[in-house]
């Protein structure tokens, strides 16, 4: 079995939801920040996008701007030397893309749960916007956006459709293990797919588990 | 509202248009507690909002004066001032809030939220006499708030290992550490159990007595209001009804809502019949005399459940019959409904169960104890 569809996997999830989550927290603060309504509602639509599109449409849309001859794609050619799509970057992008709205979500909804007052003492008390993003949303908003963080990493370990738009299925280089299940199939290795299979799911459950368990802990703490 | 006996610090002029009502505010206060008394939903805690800053007001402006020992004006504070264009942070504004649920910060230990308002100090941009705390000054602060509000033992506590009462206590020492310049409480006893209340309430009463500044209380329990505050404001629907001492409010209410609001059991529309001399219409055209003129203005009288004392006969003025009255049993009173539909609660031990000649044939009233009441 080539053991590199494993690897990129890997590599792939962890870059992209160590991105996702601070990306995905910092949207979801600055959305909850936002006091007029329709802007909110108008931004909240825009970050959620993705987790609504099919995911290959969402890849044509990337393709569309990270493409070579493509305003950000030629930018990344012409500035820095970098090809991004069809490289292995692309599928860090597609996976950031398609987790980004997961992690966003689970973060605003779990800042919206904090109580009000108690940002609103926190004001009174004197702290800073940034120190009450840190020591009062953040802080009791933890558990909520440990889960949101494990969604997001389950959902850029499972991307496949954006993948294949915009970063292919390049063996040995962007093929992922998702892609590697695809291959295997189709090209009728049902014992390599079957393998490939085992080791997504190992490592599923291991996270999920992992990050529950983090989660666990801090709550337990304080009881 | 005029306190001749103290100079005044916090200045609170308002309007907001809020989506059930206009709240339209305006009080002054020194040192010593103004209480807010009115219904829920009636617009108190929105005041208070506005003071610290939380939510901001449509018009108007809110003064905060410091003062000095001598008492010269030392500087003349605006937290808000619409036409100035002047609305100061919270951050900035140096209040202490008690909210209703205390909103002690869940991932810090009892320590870590008294210390929290105490390292703001003196950052950029606060006034007053904030300064810069080292960390032994925190240390000294923490420990002696501790001492203070009978938290020793407790320090490396969450708020949710805590009693209702030990929250509060703690949710107090977090804001008395850093010398507020006006405390507010937001219905300060609603989220705790009715034996713990009258414990701290005394305990509330003597932090209000020794805290230097303004303090402003709102409430909606009368029994409260009557015991912590020297000063009374009594609001509905974004209104004030009336201001002025607690003890003068409750005993000549004005109106029948502020009646209301200071528990007077017993309210009837009248016709005046003389000078001194009206006839309940809710109490089956019952005839009382009052000891005041009753003027064109008066449109009810309100008799309180407690001012009502047995009669032997029915001869003499204020005599009322009872007719078939209904008893019900509480702890330590009777509750007593007459046949013409007014109240009367009658003191009794905890040992006593038959009402049998609790309910006598009449009853009467003091002329002093007819409330005279604007209508409205």
């Amino acid at each position: 079995m080539d053991w590199s569809p494993v690897w990129i996997s890997v590599k792939t999830a962890s870059l992209s939801i160590l991105i996702t989550f601070f990306l995905g927290i910092l949207a979801a603060w600055l959305v909850v920040s936002i006091r007029d309504g329709r802007a909110k509602m108008i931004l909240d639509g825009i970050l959620t996008l993705p987790l609504v599109l099919p995911p290959t449409v969402a890849g044509f849309f990337l393709l569309y701007l990270f493409g070579v001859k493509r305003p950000l794609g030629k930018f990344f050619l012409d500035f820095f030397s970098i090809k991004i799509a069809f490289s292995w970057g692309a599928t860090v992008i597609a996976a950031v893309t398609m987790s980004f709205p997961l992690m966003y979500r689970s973060a605003r909804g779990a800042f919206e749960q904090v109580d009000p007052n108690l940002t609103a003492a926190a004001r009174t008390l004197g702290m800073s916007e940034w120190e009450i993003f840190r020591k009062v949303l953040l802080a009791n908003a933890a558990p909520g956006v440990v889960s949101g963080g494990v969604l997001a990493f389950a959902r850029g370990l499972g991307e496949f459709g954006a993948t294949a738009m915009i970063a292919g299925n390049i063996a040995g280089k962007t093929r992922t293990l998702p892609m590697a299940v695809y291959s295997e199939v189709a090209a009728g290795n049902m014992d390599t797919a079957n393998r490939y299979v085992m080791v997504i799911a190992v490592i599923a459950l291991l996270s999920v588990m992992l990050m529950n368990w983090a989660a666990m802990r801090t709550e337990n703490q304080r009881k | 509202m005029e306190h001749s006996d103290n100079t005044n610090l916090l200045e609170v002029d308002i309007r907001k248009q809020l989506k059930e009502f206009r709240l339209e505010i305006q009080f002054s206060c020194g040192r010593g507690c103004l209480g807010i008394l009115g219904p829920s939903g009636c617009g108190k805690s929105m005041t208070l909002k506005s003071i610290a800053g939380i939510v901001t007001p449509d018009e108007g402006k809110i003064l905060l004066r410091s003062l000095e020992r001598d008492g010269r004006e030392e500087e003349e504070q605006i937290l808000f001032h619409r036409e100035r264009k002047i609305n100061r942070k919270p951050q900035q504004r140096r209040v202490g809030y008690l909210f209703q649920n205390y909103a002690l910060f869940p991932n810090m230990t009892v320590e870590e939220n008294i210390r929290i308002g105490l390292k703001s100090q003196g950052k950029k941009g606060l006034p007053g006499k904030g300064e810069r705390l080292s960390r032994a000054a925190q240390d000294a602060r923490v420990e002696e708030m501790i001492r203070r509000f009978r938290l020793s033992g407790l320090e490396k506590r969450y708020p949710g290992q805590l009693s209702g009462g030990q929250q509060q206590r703690t949710a107090l020492a977090r804001i008395l550490a850093y010398e507020p310049r006006v405390l507010l409480l937001d219905e300060p006893f609603s989220a705790m159990d009715t034996y713990l209340r009258e414990g701290l309430r005394l305990e509330l009463a003597r932090v209000l007595k020794d805290y230097d500044g303004a303090s402003v209380m709102v409430t909606h329990d009368r029994d409260e209001a009557y015991q912590l505050c020297d000063y009374l404001l009594l609001m509905d629907n974004g209104h004030v009804l009336t201001a002025g001492r607690t003890r003068d409010i409750f005993q000549n209410p004005g109106t029948c809502q502020a009646a209301r609001l200071t528990g007077c059991k017993n309210i009837s529309r009248i016709e005046r019949l003389g000078a001194r001399q009206v006839k309940a219409l809710d109490w089956n055209g019952l005839v009382l005399t009052t000891e005041q003129e009753v003027g064109p203005e008066i449109f009810a009288v309100g008799i309180r459940a407690h001012d009502l004392e047995p009669a032997a006969d029915g001869i003499g003025i204020n005599r009322i019959p009872v007719g078939n009255g209904s008893v019900t049993e509480m702890p330590f009173e009777w509750y007593v409904t007459l046949e013409n539909g007014l109240w009367w609660k009658v003191e009794k031990t905890i040992h006593t169960h038959d009402s049998a000649g609790v309910i006598p044939q009449w009853l009467t009233v003091q002329p002093e104890a007819v409330l005279l009441l604007r209508g409205e």
